[in-house]
């Protein structure tokens, strides 16, 4: 397998995938497995850089399985696996030599139910940052400040940094959880439908934080609500049953769609 | 209507018999328990004072204490602990984390139920034939393995169970970070389970501090006071076996005084590690 760069990886032959600025990830002929259930059927498509790319479809349609190939999350579990490449700066993360901590701590994730973890909101953030860097304690206070007002989590934590992250309500626990991934710097966010489990308020907060952070990261969102999924991103992935149906900006996937299958679904005929 | 509120007066009937059926059967639980702890208090109560912390077992009808047969349980149950602990967390945390779809695994699994439900004077009677009977005496190096073998599939059984309910996603969050995976277990699983496998070790103390059949065969008993771990060692609950049944009504006053000591360790080992967690749990 030669490592082709991105240029070439771009060049798109596969309709679905049309073409991108300054693409940051490539997806070519990407197809998943779960045990024998054969979950994603020959994906191609280009993700831009410092944008907002969201993957909509209906339940079950691999969106989540395509997000978690990025990270390689699904690693984890042996019976899943993953055939053709998915390019991140040109280079295959697929390939057996890539080093999942690492590619881990450039490629963040936010998951859809909030997992802060068993101890306080500072060491939330600051366990991520520990692994790779050698913070001395002043600078540590300044990276937790500052993710935590990346996350637009700040004011409301701020007194209570020492105390667990559990206790935090719902809305708090997920904006926690993404400051720990903005707080190691990561380069890619992936964001697994991270307001599935929010009220309207925490919600919006999310979403206000997404555009904000897409000045720095490129940002990758599975989303089961098509309005999310239009006030967010810039790019909009349909998918349905494993396939990639459709992949456009997202002014055009949802005014103009090219696929019918596309249209029926945002009209709300299917789903 | 009518027949809708005879079927209500009905199920209002069958949830007053349920929730009466369910007090009744606590209160037959909890009687035999209050009984029980009341014989051991008011028997053993009399036969508490000093002497018994300070002096040794006594010959046969002659007054005397008990500071041998404690020393020696602590040491057997320390050796017990600090043998027993470390294998069961770390074979539980491999089953937990490594050993999900594994053959070897859910072999070793089924081997741990067994070692879990063996009567624990099998146990005794293994290390007398493996350790005892070559060396050609008694001794409590043997008397604390005996009950680190007893104290191992408690704490592995549940250092597996407790790490198992940690959600996936919890790991899933962790290695998305970019943790490797042996951090991944010791900061974040461990630590969320931390109270489970502590509770584990809890009950693996409770269970082996008052196990008598497996020290018959191999700390036996020791009339002096030692520490030293070769030689045969005394040990609460082989005295309270001996002196219980004597006819002597010196050693029987021992023997309850003597098992309202375990029993009182025990509970107020539970009560500190009770308290310790939950002091820590709310800090979190």
């Amino acid at each position: 397998m030669n490592i082709s760069p991105l240029a070439s990886s771009a060049a798109n032959q596969v309709p679905a995938s049309g073409s991108v600025p300054n693409p940051k990830i490539g997806i070519r002929s990407l197809n998943f497995y779960y045990g024998k259930f054969h979950a994603l059927h020959d994906i191609n498509m280009s993700i831009p850089e410092k944008q907002v790319t969201a993957f909509i479809g209906p339940s079950g349609c691999g969106k989540s399985t395509l997000l978690r190939t990025i990270n390689r999350i699904y690693g984890l579990y042996p019976e899943q696996r993953a055939t053709g490449e998915v390019f991140l700066d040109g280079e295959n993360i697929l390939s057996p030599g890539q080093d999942l901590n690492l590619l881990r701590a450039k490629v963040g994730m936010v998951f859809q139910k909030p997992t802060p973890f068993p101890m306080s909101v500072y060491e939330n953030i600051a366990f991520g940052v520990r692994l790779y860097e050698r913070v001395p304690r002043a600078q540590m206070d300044e990276r937790v400040e500052w993710a935590l007002r990346k996350a637009a989590l700040w004011d409301e934590v701020k007194d209570k940094l020492h105390q667990g992250g559990t206790r935090l309500s719902g809305g708090q626990q997920q904006r926690l959880c993404i400051a720990r991934a903005v707080a190691v710097r990561p380069e890619v966010l992936l964001l697994d439908e991270p307001a599935s489990a929010l009220d309207p308020i925490s919600t919006l907060k999310v979403e206000e934080l997404i555009a904000e952070l897409k000045t720095d990261y490129t940002i990758v969102i599975v989303t089961h609500n098509m309005q999310q999924a239009a006030r967010v991103s810039d790019y909009t992935a349909f998918m349905y049953l494993g396939d990639l149906i459709e992949f456009a900006e997202t002014s055009t996937l949802f005014t103009n769609p090219a696929k019918k299958q596309t249209e029926d679904y945002i009209t709300g005929r299917y789903g | 209507m009518t027949a809708q509120s005879r079927r209500y007066l009905f199920r209002r009937g069958l949830n007053l018999f349920n929730l009466g059926m369910s007090l009744l059967t606590t209160i037959f639980g909890l009687f035999w328990l209050a009984w029980l702890l009341w014989t051991l208090v008011s028997h053993g109560l009399q036969a508490l004072n000093v002497d018994l912390f300070v002096q040794d077992t006594p010959p046969p009808g002659a007054e005397g204490g008990m500071a041998n047969a404690m020393i020696g349980s602590l040491l057997l149950t320390l050796v017990g602990v600090v043998v027993g602990t470390p294998v069961g967390i770390l074979a539980g945390t491999w089953l937990a984390e490594y050993g999900r779809a594994n053959h070897l695994a859910s072999v070793i699994r089924f081997i741990n139920d067994i070692l879990l439900s063996a009567p624990s004077i099998v146990i005794g009677v293994f290390v007398y034939a493996v350790i005892v009977a070559p060396l050609g005496h008694f001794s409590g190096w043997a008397g604390g393995l005996s009950l680190a073998i007893i104290m191992l599939p408690v704490v592995l059984r549940t250092t597996e169970d407790m790490m198992r309910l940690v959600p996936d996603q919890m790991r899933e969050a962790a290695a998305a970070l970019g943790a490797p995976r042996w951090k991944v277990t010791v900061y974040i699983v461990h630590r969320a389970s931390l109270a489970g496998m502590l509770t584990g070790v809890i009950l693996g103390i409770a269970r082996i501090s008052g196990e008598t059949a497996p020290l018959l065969f191999t700390a036996l008993n020791n009339q002096f006071r030692t520490t030293d771990m070769a030689q045969p060692m005394a040990n609460l609950p082989v005295m309270i076996f001996q002196f219980a049944m004597s006819p002597y009504e010196s050693w029987q006053h021992l023997a309850w005084a003597a098992a309202l000591i375990i029993t009182a360790a025990i509970l107020i080992l539970s009560i500190t590690a009770r308290l310790l967690l939950s002091a820590k749990t709310s800090s979190e």
